[in-house]
């Protein structure tokens, strides 16, 4: 972009400002680009969840006959371990911390993020992390296999991994930390002139106040572990009963981290949602106001709601009704969301573009894990699901329907956008039935069987079960098989081979990122631009939303 | 632009203050837990303190409460650890003897820690002991086994709704790091 400003001088530190991308290896390794690293961060994600898939590859194969077929029950843990490892640290967050890149400061009309530097290690510390992780499965005593929850005193038994391990999560820890940092920095600080908290792009919205979560949860997370290395090394008792310590208290710590941890998985898909379903229904969203509350109020409810994960510890009475009630409280705001989204399309003029099917995919779906979730929130029922196939059918449809189906979907929105092409929509939509049905298929009959009693994390069944999985396995493959159209499609736009995509893409779009050409140029909004309602998205006569 | 750079930098700074609070906090999380069960009782540890066998002088002889001894020994340590009896029935405020029993059947000397467990949890601070093998670790020479007595009392503020209470005892192996027991009279903590 040459630019009429190209010759003021470095001081604030973007040094590659005021040029286009320099050529080869370097550009990638020293970029402080938003873009760059949004692209960055995309392919690492995507890198993680081929990686992270063909561990559940194992797992399912491994489950498709009771008894013992392709591995021993030591390897099949290690990668129930490792799957939940990869996919939620490895996959989703770095996704979501790339699309917050690209987008972000686009949507508010910034020219970068605010800390382009740290944005920059916030990257390239990942593949460090990544490395450390996965090499525990080549170690003497093999990867982690005592559950991505590192419940002690079973992860204490991990062999010459376990360091490995801790150090590993302490890295992806500083990584979405700078991540989260840098979103709130550049949200607050370089919106466009015009555009108040209440006229921000409600992807920016929840991104905030994830970011917030992720600043105060991480951290948490890392003191867990931290105590569990010096547990195991340092012959300190934090979690160890003959010290006097107490391996509860780990539960309470890491759930004290792991519930906000799945809103951080999903606050993110929410802003995406919001964002994809007004621009095919081609009407502002409904109840704008309400959606930034709920937000809010998700986020806040997620820090009180942690022991639902251990209603089987010999909690009191007491404490199970309160992790009872303040669990389903979380459905309050939920369903506003849910019923805003529908409320949207409702007399909408509708179309069913590939970003829009897997949006209306994510409620729907998404809405069943919801429900699921309430099921597993009374806590006398939760005696019996507990640590059975319907958690894993739970979480499964909040996160795969949910959070990964709302990466998809943010991806063939956006991609036009950064590449200047336009995908295959008929690739899209084979890409979305096959998934949409396979996620299904994958994973509703383990409601059946977690109901029935069988348990998660291991590795043999009673027969009773085997019609169940049988089919989840067959969905898990044919799954995994479907996105390669999905990564085919979009590697075609990548290599700019398609039908040109205009300024606009899509006709409904709103927002700052359809203002500037496809592909958006590698620096945009140097100059902060004009802001107004019908930019973006509001109703713009009579009154705001 | 560039002044809006800097106040970025600052806001930067001071949301790493919260993250550097944060991980503190979860370490703070450790002593708070112990404190609010050490209040409350609710994680069925004992207080740790010895009793007071002088104090104890009334004995409440229209109640009778069963008390079941459970015991485990962790890792998959081949000992021999079992009580006399399994289950005895007391009055409240009537101090009560129960032999333990253990044997290293291992071919090497260790040093064992056992740690106690009171259920139901509202039960856990009204057991009191005046005597116990827990108090202290356990040197056991290779093939040698012990009598243990414990003596306790339940104190009769028992609230009224428990008639039965479990004690547990879980024996570590703490030969490696043969530390000072965990539940020394008048020492509480959660760190050793
Ligand atoms: C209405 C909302 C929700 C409710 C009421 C709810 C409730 C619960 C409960 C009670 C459990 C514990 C089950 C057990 O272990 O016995 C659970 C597990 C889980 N939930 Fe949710 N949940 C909700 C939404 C979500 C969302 C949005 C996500 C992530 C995007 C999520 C991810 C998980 C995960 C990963 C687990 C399993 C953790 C593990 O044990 O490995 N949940 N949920
Ligand atoms: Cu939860």
């Amino acid at each position: 972009m040459a630019n009429a400003e190209a010759h003021h001088d470095h001081a604030h530190g973007h040094d590659d400002h005021h040029h286009g991308p320099d050529k080869g290896i370097m550009r990638w390794i020293k970029t402080t680009n938003h873009k760059d690293l949004g692209t960055l961060y995309l392919i690492f994600a995507f890198s993680m969840f081929f990686v992270g898939g063909l561990m559940s590859l194992v797992i399912r194969a491994e489950l498709w006959e009771p008894g013992l077929q392709f591995v021993d029950p030591e390897f099949f843990n290690q990668m129930t371990t490792m799957h939940a490892l990869v996919m939620i640290f490895g996959g989703v967050m770095p996704a979501f911390t790339g699309l917050a890149n690209w987008m972000v400061p686009m949507m508010v009309g910034a020219s970068d993020m605010a800390l382009p530097r740290v944005n920059n290690w916030g990257f390239w510390i990942l593949p460090f992390a990544f490395t450390l992780l996965l090499s525990t499965l080549f170690m003497d005593g093999g990867a982690p296999a005592g559950g991505w929850t590192m419940y002690p005193p079973l992860v204490l038994q991990t062999g010459e991994g376990f360091p490995f391990l801790i150090f590993a999560i302490h890295l992806m820890g500083i990584s979405s930390i700078t991540g989260a940092i840098n979103v709130v920095v550049t949200v607050l600080n370089l919106r466009a002139p015009g555009m108040t908290l209440l006229k921000m792009p409600l992807f920016c919205w929840t991104w905030l106040i994830t970011a917030y979560l992720l600043i105060a949860t991480m951290p948490v997370l890392a003191g867990a572990v931290t105590m569990l290395l010096t547990d195991k090394y340092f012959g300190t008792s934090f979690f160890t009963a003959s010290g006097g310590g107490d391996p509860v208290m780990f539960q309470h710590i890491f759930w004290f981290f792991g519930h906000p941890e799945v809103y951080i998985l999903i606050l993110p898909a929410f802003g995406v949602v919001s964002t994809i379903i007004p621009a095919f229904a081609r009407k502002p969203l409904f109840g704008y106001d309400s959606m930034v509350y709920a937000t809010a109020s998700i986020a806040f409810l997620s820090f009180i709601v942690w022991a639902h994960h251990m209603f089987t510890v010999g909690m009191p009475l007491a404490g199970e009704l309160f992790f009872m009630f303040s669990t389903m409280l979380i459905a309050v705001p939920t369903g506003v969301k849910v019923f805003n989204w529908i409320a949207t399309m409702w007399r909408g003029s509708m179309t069913f573009e590939t970003p829009m099917l897997f949006a209306i995919a994510f409620v729907f779906l998404f809405s069943i894990g919801g429900f699921s979730g309430l099921m597993l929130a009374i806590a006398p029922v939760d005696f019996q699901y507990h640590d059975t196939y319907f958690v894993v059918a739970h979480f499964h449809y909040v996160l795969v329907p949910g959070a990964v189906f709302s990466i998809i979907a943010a991806v063939y929105y956006w991609i036009p956008k950064w590449t200047g092409v336009m995908y295959s929509e008929f690739w899209g939509k084979v890409h979305f039935w096959l998934s949409a049905i396979a996620v299904n298929v994958t994973f509703f009959p383990q409601h059946f069987s977690g109901l029935a009693g069988m348990q998660r994390r291991v590795p043999d069944y009673a027969v009773q079960f085997v019609d169940f999985n049988q089919v989840s396995t067959i969905g898990a493959f044919v799954f995994f098989i479907a996105q390669f159209i999905f990564i085919g499609n979009m590697i075609r736009c990548m290599a700019k081979k398609g039908e040109k995509a205009t300024q606009q893409v899509w006709e409904g779009a709103r927002g700052l990122e359809w203002t500037v050409p496809s592909p958006a140029p590698y620096h945009t909004f140097e100059d902060p631009p004009k802001v107004n309602d019908e930019i973006l998205g509001f109703p713009s006569h009579g009154k705001a939303h | 632009m560039s002044a809006s750079n800097r106040a970025g930098i600052r806001h930067g700074w001071r949301l790493g203050l919260v993250v550097v609070a944060m991980f503190g906090f979860g370490f703070a999380l450790g002593p708070l837990y112990d404190a609010i069960c050490r209040v409350t009782g609710i994680n069925g540890k004992l207080s740790g303190e010895v009793a007071d066998e002088a104090a104890i002088t009334l004995v409440d002889e229209s109640r009778l409460i069963t008390v079941q001894f459970v015991t485990t020994v962790n890792g998959g340590k081949p000992w021999e650890f079992r009580a006399e009896q399994s289950e005895i029935q007391v009055h409240p405020g009537q101090l009560t003897t129960v032999n333990f029993f253990m044997r290293n059947t291992e071919g090497r000397d260790v040093v064992a820690q056992a740690v106690p467990n009171v259920a139901p949890w509202n039960a856990a601070k009204h057991m009191h002991k005046t005597e116990c093998f827990c108090f202290n670790n356990q040197p056991f020479k290779a093939g040698e086994g012990k009598d243990m007595p414990v003596r306790f009392v339940l104190d009769p503020a028992l609230p009224a709704d428990v008639d039965t209470v479990t004690l547990s005892y879980t024996f570590f192996d703490v030969t490696e790091t043969a530390k000072p027991a965990v539940v020394l009279p008048q020492v509480q903590g959660y760190q050793s």
